[in-house]
C-alpha cells in the first residue's frame, strides 16, 4: 500500500516536473533577490501573462485539432498597428490619421477584430476545403499580414495614444486591468472548451478526424470557426500589445506565436491532437514568463537566457510524452 | 538437394487471445505453382509473415533446400531467395522503377574515395530486367506513374533480379483486367519453367484450378490438407475451406420483420472498381447479413448509403421516400446510423472520455438554451447506456482507448442509440471482440431488430452471418451474387456466391 502511495508521488511529481521545477527556481530567486516577491513584479509579470495568455487560448484550439498557426504573432502586430491608428491624442502632431478626432475605444477594438478575422477566415478555409497543411498555410498568411501591415503603415512606428488606450493596461483595480480581461477570457474559453458543441467538436476533431465525420461533426466548418476565434483572440492581443507599449511598430508581436505555441505544449497541449485545457494553457504561460522575469533577476546574459528558454521547451515536451510513453 | 524448394514445419503463432496458426505445414517444390486457400482470417496472410520474418513464429520451422534456415527480416528473405509480389508493398512511388527495382543495394561505382550510385548502369539493368517480364518501359519514370499491373511486373522483375527461388503472390489479380491477368499469368509460367516456385494466394477458384500444381487449404488457423490441383473440384475446395463445425453459440431470435425502410436500387459507385448496380431491401425489425470476402465492395456500399462515399448512379428510397444523402449529417438526420469496421481508424476517440464518445454524434439534444450543453444530461444519458449495455468502464470520464475492444465497442453502439436510429449499419461488429462481449452485443442486435429497428450487420465470420441473419445477401466484387435466407444459408452456399467472379 506504502509502496503504491510513494510510486504515485513519484508519477506526480514527474508528470508535473516542468511546474516542480519552476517553484523551486522561482522560491530560489524570490529569497536570494530583493524586489522579487513585490507588488511591481507581480503587476509586471501579470500583465504580461495576461497578453500571452490571451494569444495562446487563441492558438490553442489551432493545436488541439492537430493543427498550429504561424500567422498568429503578425497578427498581433497588425492589431496592434490598427487599435494604434485609430486612437492617437487628437492633438499628436504625427498623428497617422491627422483629421480623425478621439476615436471610441470600443469601435477600434472592434474594428482590429473585424479585420484580423477576415484572415483567420481565410486561414481556416485554405486550411478546411483545401486541405493545406496547417503549418503551410499559416507561414504563408504569416508572411502576407505582415505585407499587409507594411503597406499600412508605411512602416513608420506609431505613437501618442490616447490616455483612455494606454489605461487599459496601465490601469488598476487592485491588480491591473489586465488581469481581469485575461481572466473573463480564460473563463469563457473553458465555457466554450466544455460546455459547447464548438468545444466538444474540437476535441474529437482533434481525437479522431475521421471518427468525427462519421459522427456527423461538420469538420470543415468546425475547424474555419476555430481559426477565425484564435485571430479575433490575436487582434485582442495586439490590442493590449499596444496598449502596453504605448506604441507600435511592423515588429510588434514578431515570434509571439513561437511562444505561444511553445507554452500550450509546455501546458499539455498535445501535438497528437485532442488534448489540452484551459488551465494547461495558463500554467504553460506563467512557467514561460516566470522562467524569463527570474532569469533577468539572476541576472542571466539576454542571450543564455534564450538557450534556456528553448530548453525548457524541449525537456517539457519530452517529459510530457513520456507520460503518454509510459501509458501504452 | 531436396524434394521441396521450401518446407514449413509445425508452425504455430498466438496473439492474445487467438491462437492464429495451429501446426501448420506447407511443402512448395521447385518447378511448381502452389495454391494457398482459405477463407479471410484462415491464417493465410499470418503464415506468410512468419515465413517472411516479420512475425516471429511461436513453434516451428522452415527449411530451405532441405536445410534448416531461420529467417530475420524481410530484407534477409529476399536475400535467401524469397520475394513476395503484393500491390500494396510497393514501396516508394515518387522515385523511379530503377530506383525501386534496386532499393537498398543500389548499383555503385568509385570516384576517387567516394563510393557513388551508378545511375547509367542502374536504368540500363532495369530495362533488362523489365524486357524478361515482357514489360518495355522507360526504367527512369515514376513508379507512381505505372497502372497496378505493371507495379506487380516491377515487384516480380526485382524478384527475377533477385534470383529469387520462391516468389509469393498474394491476390494479384485482384485488380487486374483480363488482359492484364492472361500476361500474368504467362509470366507465371516462364517462371515456373524456369524452377521457381510459386505461393499463389487466391479466392479465385477458376484460376486455382487453372494455374496452380498443387494447393494447400487452410481453415481457422489449421491446416486442412495439400492436393494435386487436378483431382480438385471448385466444389470440393468450398467444402474443405468451410467445412467447420458451427460451434459458436448465438442467442435465440424471433424477429419479425415488418415494412420495408430502404430500398437501394442500382447503385453504383463514382469508382469503377468498387460496387456496381446493386439492389437491396431491408425491412424494419430484420437483421440482414451482407456476406462475402474482404474487398467484396461491402464496407463501400453500406458508406455509401451513409453518406461518405458518393455514387455515380442508381436511387435510395427510404421510408417510402427518395433519400438524397451527401455527408454523414444527412444520414444521422434521417435515423442513420454507422459503426465503422475499423474501430480504432474511425470509431473511438482514443484520448477523449467515454462519456464524449457517447455524446459526440446527439450533441445537439442536449443544448440548453440552444448553446449550452447540459452536462448533467449528458452524464445521465451515458449512464443509462453503461448500465443497459453493462459496459464495464471505471467511469464515465475514464479515457475510452483504456477499455476493452468489446466495451470500446458497446460506447460506439451506445453513440448511435443515442440518436435513436431506423437503420443501425453494424461493419464487422464483433471484430477482435472476446467471446463474451461478442455475445451481448448479439444481444443488443436482436434487441433492437425487436424494437423495429432495421440492421444491416457486414461480416465475414460466416458462422456469425448464418446464426444473426433473416436474410443474407452475398457480394463479390462489388456485385451482389446471390441472396439467402437465414434458414437455407449454409456455408458452402455464401462461400459459392461469395467466390462468383464474374
Amino acid at each position: 500500500m506504502s509502496e503504491e502511495k510513494r510510486f504515485n508521488a513519484k508519477e506526480f511529481i514527474l508528470n508535473n516536473a516542468i511546474v516542480f521545477i519552476l517553484l523551486i527556481l522561482v522560491l530560489a530567486v524570490g529569497f536570494t533577490k530583493k524586489n522579487f516577491f513585490s507588488i511591481n513584479n507581480f503587476n509586471n509579470i501579470s500583465t504580461n501573462v495576461a497578453v500571452r495568455f490571451i494569444i495562446a487560448l487563441g492558438v490553442s484550439g489551432c493545436l488541439i485539432t492537430k493543427g498550429t498557426d504561424l500567422s498568429a504573432g503578425r497578427m498581433v502586430g497588425l492589431g496592434a498597428c490598427i487599435s494604434g491608428t485609430l486612437l492617437q491624442k487628437a492633438e499628436y502632431s504625427g498623428k497617422f490619421f491627422p483629421n480623425l478626432g478621439e476615436f471610441n475605444i470600443f469601435a477600434a477594438l472592434l474594428i482590429t477584430i473585424a479585420i484580423c478575422a477576415v484572415f483567420g477566415i481565410l486561414n481556416g478555409v485554405i486550411i478546411a476545403y483545401f486541405k493545406v497543411p496547417p503549418f503551410i498555410a499559416t507561414l504563408g498568411m504569416q508572411t502576407i499580414v505582415y505585407g499587409i501591415c507594411l503597406v499600412y503603415t508605411g512602416a513608420e512606428p506609431l505613437g501618442g495614444y490616447t490616455k483612455k488606450y494606454t489605461n487599459v493596461a496601465t490601469g488598476k483595480l487592485g491588480v491591473p486591468y489586465l488581469f481581469y480581461i485575461a481572466l473573463v477570457f480564460g473563463l469563457l474559453m473553458w465555457f466554450l472548451y466544455n460546455r459547447m458543441r464548438h468545444g466538444k467538436y474540437m476535441y474529437a476533431i482533434g481525437g479522431n478526424e475521421s471518427a468525427a465525420e462519421v459522427s456527423g461533426v461538420n469538420v470543415k466548418k468546425t475547424l474555419i470557426l476555430i481559426y477565425l476565434l484564435a485571430a479575433c483572440m490575436y487582434a485582442v492581443g495586439g490590442f493590449l500589445t499596444g496598449a502596453k507599449a504605448a506604441g507600435a511598430t511592423v515588429n510588434t508581436g514578431m515570434g509571439y506565436e513561437l511562444e505561444a505555441i511553445a507554452a500550450c505544449t509546455i501546458g499539455g497541449v498535445s501535438t497528437n491532437g485532442g488534448v489540452g485545457k484551459i488551465s494547461g494553457i495558463f500554467i504553460g504561460v506563467l512557467v514561460f514568463e516566470l522562467l524569463k522575469v527570474s532569469l533577468q533577476f539572476l541576472g542571466v546574459d539576454p542571450s543564455y537566457q534564450y538557450i534556456v528558454q528553448g530548453l525548457v521547451i524541449v525537456v517539457a515536451v519530452a517529459v510530457d510524452l513520456r507520460k503518454y510513453l509510459a501509458k501504452k | 538437394m531436396g524434394e521441396y524448394v521450401l518446407e514449413m514445419k509445425s508452425v504455430s503463432k498466438s496473439f492474445p487471445g487467438v491462437k492464429a496458426l495451429d501446426d501448420i505445414s506447407l511443402k512448395v517444390r521447385p518447378g511448381t505453382v502452389h495454391a494457398l486457400m482459405g477463407e479471410n482470417g484462415a491464417g493465410k496472410s499470418t503464415l506468410m509473415k512468419c515465413l517472411f520474418g516479420i512475425y516471429h513464429m511461436d513453434e516451428g520451422e522452415v527449411l530451405l533446400n532441405g536445410e534448416k534456415t531461420t529467417i530475420v527480416n524481410p530484407d534477409d528473405a529476399l536475400h535467401k531467395g524469397l520475394a513476395m509480389v503484393h500491390q500494396e508493398l510497393q514501396p516508394i512511388p515518387e522515385r523511379s522503377i530503377a530506383e525501386n527495382i534496386f532499393c537498398g543495394r543500389y548499383i555503385t561505382k568509385k570516384y576517387g574515395p567516394l563510393q557513388v550510385v551508378d545511375h547509367k548502369s542502374m536504368y540500363e539493368e532495369a530495362e533488362r530486367l523489365l524486357k524478361e517480364v515482357h514489360m518495355e518501359y522507360d526504367s527512369k519514370a515514376k513508379l507512381g506513374t505505372l497502372s497496378i499491373s505493371q507495379m506487380q511486373s516491377v515487384e516480380i522483375a526485382k524478384a527475377v533480379s533477385m534470383e529469387a527461388k520462391v516468389v509469393i503472390m498474394d491476390e494479384p489479380t485482384s485488380s487486374l483486367t483480363e488482359t492484364e491477368v492472361e500476361a500474368l499469368f504467362r509470366i507465371i509460367n516462364e517462371l515456373r519453367d524456369r524452377g521457381v516456385a510459386i505461393i499463389y494466394i487466391s479466392h479465385k477458384m477458376d484460376e486455382i484450378l487453372r494455374i496452380s500444381d498443387e494447393v494447400t487449404i487452410m481453415r481457422d488457423g489449421q491446416y486442412v490438407g495439400t492436393w494435386q490441383s487436378s483431382e480438385m473440384t471448385t466444389d470440393m475446395i468450398i467444402a474443405k475451406m468451410v467445412g467447420r463445425e458451427l460451434t459458436n453459440i448465438y442467442p435465440p431470435r424471433d424477429n419479425e420483420p415488418g415494412e420495408v425502410i430502404l430500398k437501394i436500387k442500382n447503385l453504383t459507385s463514382i469508382q469503377p472498381s468498387s460496387f456496381k448496380d446493386v439492389s437491396l431491401t431491408l425491412r424494419r425489425g430484420e437483421i440482414l447479413g451482407l456476406g462475402g470476402l474482404v474487398g467484396a465492395q461491402r464496407t463501400e456500399l453500406m458508406e455509401a448509403v451513409f453518406g461518405i462515399r458518393h455514387i455515380a448512379s442508381g436511387e435510395i428510397t427510404y421510408k417510402g421516400k427518395p433519400l438524397n444523402i451527401k455527408r454523414p449529417q444527412d444520414a444521422i438526420r434521417n435515423g442513420i446510423g454507422l459503426i465503422t469496421e475499423d474501430r480504432r481508424g474511425t470509431g473511438i476517440f482514443g484520448v477523449l472520455s467515454v462519456t464524449d464518445n457517447v455524446a459526440i454524434a446527439s450533441i445537439e439534444k442536449y443544448l440548453d438554451a440552444g448553446f449550452i450543453l447540459n452536462t448533467k444530461k449528458v452524464e445521465k444519458l451515458v449512464k443509462d447506456n453503461v448500465d443497459k449495455l453493462s459496459i464495464k468502464t471505471p467511469g464515465s470520464k475514464t479515457l475510452i482507448q483504456s477499455l476493452s475492444g468489446g466495451n470500446q465497442q458497446k460506447v460506439i453502439i451506445s453513440r448511435w442509440l443515442a440518436n435513436n436510429p431506423d437503420i443501425l449499419i453494424m461493419d464487422e461488429p464483433t471484430r477482435g471482440i472476446d467471446v463474451g462481449a461478442k455475445y451481448e452485443i448479439y444481444q443488443i442486435m436482436i434487441q433492437l431488430a425487436k424494437q423495429g429497428k432495421a440492421i444491416v450487420m457486414i461480416s465475414s465470420e460466416m458462422a456469425e452471418l448464418i446464426g444473426m441473419s433473416d436474410r443474407i445477401a452475398v457480394m463479390c466484387n462489388g456485385r451482389i451474387t446471390g441472396e439467402l435466407t437465414g434458414k437455407e444459408a449454409t456455408q458452402e452456399k455464401i462461400m459459392y456466391y461469395a467466390t462468383k467472379f464474374e
